[in-house]
């Protein structure tokens, strides 16, 4: 273990940051969805890291859960994306502003 | 024979029953007939227990019989029983045999009624509770009578619904019943909760347990009731309108009988009454003002029936002022002789109405004794019977209760009087208006067919209580040995009743009296009113509106209950009430219309929402972290 806490945990808020930006300034479906993910693995990271830190194994096993529910919501997420691409050529999300309340 | 008395209520039940389902198969007229013949078999069974009853000795006169319990509540037992004794067999006599004349006389004079068969359904529905109200043993079930005779008024003076005016009057007739009826009511729970029983002989018995205020109190509600019924003062505007009924109706129920029952309670709950003067005062009064105030009213009406009615009521005044006098013998007396002769006065009303085809003006009749002659001669001899002319029927019963009221007070005496003179006065006036003078009809309408004597069914029944209204005095003549009401009813009243004790010479004095006024009075109409039928002087419209009191009603409760309920109704339900619902729904419309912009659809949007409101939930908790 030569690297501290700290880097892990900086890595982690940067690729959170990254991903959070993403999703507010892409218009893209895919990459969008892509920045999610970016998220919830930056979230995994922290998560292992304190665990390393406080010796507490619960961080890791949520990290499964985390994992878990990022694999369920890329199941539903990308039916969502390719019935968008039956539909219409693009996958702007903003064109979907249509289905508001 | 006793035993057998429940029949005689259960007899017209059962025309009523028979002819509400087949009336209109048995047809016209025999549904009249019918019906009139059970009440008539009623009369006969009541004149069998009559009997029974006379060989009785005096003190045991009293026959209870139990049908039976009719309201099982715990403490509260309430019996459907009969309570047969002089007071109640007497009613039911004359009850039922009026009953049988004016049913005898409708079959001719609704003849060409759609609705015959039900008329008759009416009539014997009323015989029923009439008999109910009067034969019963306890105060609830004479308030079911009470109730039922108040429903057949209101059915019976709405019979020709299609008329406006006849609709109105029926629910004004019931309406003002309702406020006596409250009375009634109050009485009854002050009894029950008082005593604990609603029995008269239970009641009776424990008057010396209640005390003088709730005795008062109870007494004074009790002729609230009888004030409704009997269309006194306060209550009794709803008896001129209701002569818009068919006239067998007006004579049956609104002169001859269901009127009565007022007087009739006041008899029966003698044992109270007689403990507290106070109310008796208020009776009397009540009653002598009622007498006078009626009988001013009746000296200006055009119509002929209202003239009648106003008689009426001025008559039953003197019942209550016999009443409040404590001479309960001398009001049954002027209720019998009074039934015979103002059921004679309505029917033979009716007969000239019929004569001449729905007219009921006085100012369109005249000299129509030349054209019924038969009507004319029966309605003269109720006139001089209600007048008080010697030796008629109504001289004597009068006489009983103005010599009664001299004995209270010499005050109520000379009321009694004066109302006396007015009576002969105003009955006059409609006998000379319609029989006598000019034929003005002649001139006034447009008379296709002349006037004409009406059918003998009808003309039986005039003859009958023409003869009953001569001679009825007969029963209380006041001579010794001769005053059979007297002593058939004194046990009913006992200690309550006041007995006179003038010398045979005081009597006389009384009884020339009443003669002179009597006689005086009819003159008087003659002078003033063969000749000339417009007299507007003597007719204002002051005594024409029955001393404003109608109107007065009108303007301080009619109108003002009017516009709150037109209030209620137009500005409260709609603006408050359908406001509140409306805003509501209103209110969650519009911030749902206005919350719904937050939803733009945007993915971004919602992103950004969701990370500035982690940032904050992160801000708070950090910032509660380092305190």
């Amino acid at each position: 273990m030569s690297l501290g806490g700290p880097y892990y945990l900086t890595l982690a808020a940067v690729l959170f940051t990254i991903g959070g930006v993403g999703l507010l300034l892409r218009r893209n479906v895919l990459v969008m969805f892509m920045c999610v993910e970016l998220m919830l693995n930056a979230v995994n990271l922290t998560f292992v890291t304190f665990s390393r830190l406080l010796n507490d194994i619960g961080g890791q096993s949520l990290v499964f859960f985390v994992l878990v529910v990022a694999a369920a919501e890329v199941v539903v997420g990308l039916g969502i994306i390719v019935a968008i691409f039956r539909r219409r050529k693009g996958a702007t999300a903003d064109d979907l502003h249509i289905l508001k309340g | 024979m006793l035993h057998y008395a429940y029949i005689i209520p259960l007899l017209p039940l059962a025309g009523a029953v028979i002819l509400a389902f087949f009336g209109r198969r048995i047809g016209n007229p025999l549904a009249g007939w019918l019906g009139t013949l059970l009440v008539a078999a009623s009369f006969v069974v009541a004149v069998f227990v009559f009997i029974d009853l006379l060989d009785r000795a005096g003190g045991n006169r009293s026959f209870d019989q139990t049908i039976f319990t009719w309201i099982p509540v715990g403490g509260l037992q309430i019996k459907a029983a009969l309570l047969v004794d002089p007071l109640s067999i007497t009613m039911v006599l004359f009850v039922t045999a009026v009953s049988a004349l004016i049913q005898l006389y409708s079959i001719g004079y609704m003849q060409r009624d759609p609705q015959f068969s039900k008329f008759f359904v009416y009539l014997n529905l009323f015989v029923f509770s009439m008999l109910i109200l009067v034969m019963a043993d306890n105060f609830v079930l004479t308030f079911l009578g009470w109730e039922g005779v108040g429903a057949c008024s209101y059915w019976l003076v709405a019979f020709w619904f299609d008329r406006d005016a006849a609709a109105s009057a029926g629910k004004k007739a019931f309406i003002v019943n309702r406020i006596g009826d409250f009375g009634f009511l109050i009485a009854m729970f002050l009894i029950f909760s008082t005593v604990g029983t609603l029995t008269y002989s239970g009641v009776f018995g424990a008057v010396g347990s209640i005390g003088p205020t709730t005795l008062t109190a109870i007494t004074l509600l009790l002729f609230l009731g009888a004030v409704g019924k009997s269309a006194q003062i306060p209550l009794f505007i709803w008896l001129p309108d209701a002569m818009e009924g068919p006239t067998p109706v007006s004579a049956l129920i609104h002169a001859a009988t269901m009127v009565t029952a007022g007087v009739y309670l006041m008899a029966r709950v003698s044992p109270l009454l007689s403990h507290t003067t106070s109310s008796l005062n208020v009776v009397a009064i009540v009653g002598l003002l009622t007498a006078f105030v009626a009988a001013t009213s009746a000296c200006a009406q055009g119509d002929i029936k209202r003239a009648l009615a106003y008689s009426t009521i001025s008559q039953l005044g003197y019942m209550f002022l016999a009443v409040g006098s404590g001479a309960y013998v001398a009001a049954i007396f002027l209720m019998v002789t009074h039934a015979f002769f103002k059921a004679l006065l309505f029917l033979g009303a009716g007969s000239v109405i019929h004569g001449m085809h729905d007219e009921q003006e006085m100012s369109r009749f005249g000299g129509l004794r030349k054209w019924m002659p038969v009507t004319a001669g029966t309605f003269i001899v109720a006139w001089l019977s209600i007048a008080g002319v010697p030796p008629f029927s109504g001289f004597w019963s009068k006489g009983d209760v103005l010599m009664n009221a001299f004995a209270r007070s010499p005050a109520l005496y000379a009321g009694g009087l004066l109302t006396a003179l007015l009576t002969a006065y105003y009955m006059g006036r409609v006998v000379f208006l319609t029989f006598y003078g000019p034929e003005r009809w002649r001139t006034g309408g447009p008379h296709e067919t002349l006037p004409h004597e009406a059918p003998s069914v009808m003309i039986v029944p005039l003859v009958v209580l023409a003869l009953l209204s001569f001679g009825g005095g007969i029963i209380n003549l006041p001579i010794d040995n001769y005053d059979f009401l007297g002593r058939w009813l004194s046990p009913v009243f006992g200690p309550a009743l006041r007995v006179l004790h003038y010398s045979g010479s005081t009597q006389r004095l009384f009884e020339t009296a009443d003669a002179v006024v009597a006689v005086v009075g009819a003159v008087l109409a003659g002078g003033l009113w063969v000749r000339r039928w417009q007299r507007p002087r003597l007719t204002p419209v002051f005594f024409q509106r029955a001393w404003w009191v109608d109107t007065a009603y009108d303007t301080l409760i009619a109108r003002p209950s009017t516009a709150l309920a037109n209030f209620s109704a137009v500005v409260f339900d709609n603006r408050v009430i359908d406001g509140a619902v409306n805003g509501t729904a209103t209110l969650i419309r519009d911030s749902g219309e206005r919350l719904r912009r937050v939803q733009t659809g945007y993915v971004r949007n919602y992103a950004l929402a969701i990370a500035t409101g982690a940032a904050l939930v992160l801000a708070y908790v950090a910032s509660r972290v380092g305190s």
